[in-house]
């Protein structure tokens, strides 16, 4: 019950998250991909702006001011899509920081090298950057997937029944409170513990073939 | 009209005095994560035995839910009859929370001072307390300070979670003003509002704190 909602929502997210902190940095490092300078300009400047807005302001304060204020506007979303939007664009905003490290970590020679064996924009990113840059990002991406695993518990406080809500309506129900917290504190645990493991195996894959003097 | 211009200087005052018990409770709730994160990051250099357990701890804390963490610090802890009210066991769990953050900051630190400055502390026979006082703190804090000060702002952004408990802080006092009146556009929007001025007025700060250390360190 509540676990499944919980998993459901991280998953939602991480989808969302990853969409847009691809876009934002993107944006900014891919002028010949998209239509022109002015296209870039206006991808960065949203992105900057994003990136302000929802890493600067508080998540819970995103999330009731999408939840209360915007039914105001005549826009009304389920509490779910809200939880959704909020949680994504919130950590999409960190999400695209660690994109653009991880692609500005690439060695410039491979951005030359590529350039000088006459590759397109786009096979020198599929075949080149992005094999090297997405080894780098996976650690940074683990860490913000626990955050963001953490942060779903903030939308038990917009009705929406996962985990924490749940935990909260049986102490009121049954007063096990000491089994219930400890209990809720252990699956997020084990969660995090997974997601932890999931993202090692998947560095694992993707440093396949990648010699870079560590030991396999 | 969709905002009300006589309502949202109404809501102002209160939500004003709302911002000081946030404020207290940052301060508050960093005091504890910085003086425990030294704690636990001093701690971890004394051996296996110590460090195991205090690992694990930082752990536990660091992949769970800081709302869980409040829950179970005000609702789980009366029944070991330790009764502490919002407030408290709200700016215990933020500070909680965040000495785990922070004792990676200053394990960091730590680990970047030379072996030879400890080395030369144990050739003066300098006694541990001393060694940690005059020679190696004075060298690890300065360089780690931005990176606590991150966690200050993030701390910060964390408070409208002591909500939860019912602490009567920005977010909690804008719920209460909403659900009297229903209009949550102007005090819920003055959080957000109150919430991005004082983070980046924050985030200034630290930028200059900075860099008058780090001309105190070129010195």
């Amino acid at each position: 019950m509540g676990l499944r909602s919980i998993i459901a929502l991280l998953l939602a997210t991480i989808a969302l998250v990853a969409v847009l902190s691809t876009l934002e940095p993107f944006g900014i490092f891919m002028p010949g991909l998209l239509s022109g300078a002015w296209m870039t300009v206006r991808i960065a400047a949203l992105g900057s702006f994003l990136a302000v807005v929802f890493g600067v302001a508080s998540a819970l304060v995103q999330l009731f001011w999408l939840f209360f204020v915007l039914p105001d506007f005549g826009i009304s979303l389920e509490p779910y899509t809200v939880a959704v939007l909020a949680l994504g664009l919130n950590v999409g905003a960190y999400g695209a920081e660690v994109v653009r490290a991880a692609i500005l970590t690439v060695p410039r020679g491979q951005w030359e090298a590529a350039t000088a064996v006459n590759m397109t924009q786009g096979q020198m990113l599929r075949r080149i950057i992005l094999p090297q840059a997405v080894l780098t990002m996976i650690p940074p991406w683990g860490n913000l997937f626990i955050e963001l695993l953490k942060s779903t518990a903030l939308v038990s406080l917009i009705t929406i029944s996962d985990l924490s809500f749940k935990a909260q309506e049986m102490n009121q129900t049954t007063m096990k409170t000491i089994d219930i917290f400890t209990l809720v504190l252990l699956i997020y645990l084990a969660i995090s513990l997974a997601i932890t493991i999931a993202m090692r195996l998947l560095e694992n894959t993707a440093s396949r073939g990648l010699a870079r003097g560590r030991a396999h | 009209m969709l905002w009300d211009w006589t309502y949202a200087l109404e809501v102002l005052p209160v939500l004003a005095k709302a911002a000081i018990i946030t404020i207290e409770a940052t301060f508050l709730g960093f005091l504890i994560a910085a003086s425990l994160g030294l704690a636990f990051a001093i701690l971890r250099m004394l051996g296996p035995v110590v460090a195991t357990p205090i690992t694990i701890v930082i752990e536990l804390v660091r992949s769970t839910p800081l709302l869980i963490q409040i829950f179970f610090l005000y609702f789980v802890l009366p029944k070991f009859g330790v009764t502490l009210d919002a407030f408290t066991a709200g700016v215990l769990a933020l500070g909680l929370h965040y000495a785990t953050y922070c004792s990676e900051v200053y394990r960091a630190g730590l680990e970047n001072i030379p072996r030879g400055q400890w080395e030369a502390s144990t050739a003066l026979n300098l006694s541990l307390f001393t060694t940690f006082k005059d020679i190696i703190l004075p060298q690890a804090i300065p360089p780690i300070v931005p990176a606590l000060g991150n966690y200050l702002v993030a701390l910060f952004k964390e408070t409208p979670l002591l909500s939860a408990i019912a602490v009567l802080e920005l977010m909690q006092t804008a719920k209460i003003l909403g659900s009297e009146t229903f209009r949550y556009v102007e005090p819920i929007t003055l959080v957000g509002l109150l919430f991005l001025v004082m983070s980046l007025v924050a985030a200034i700060g630290i930028r200059w704190v900075e860099r008058a250390l780090s001309r105190r360190i070129a010195r």
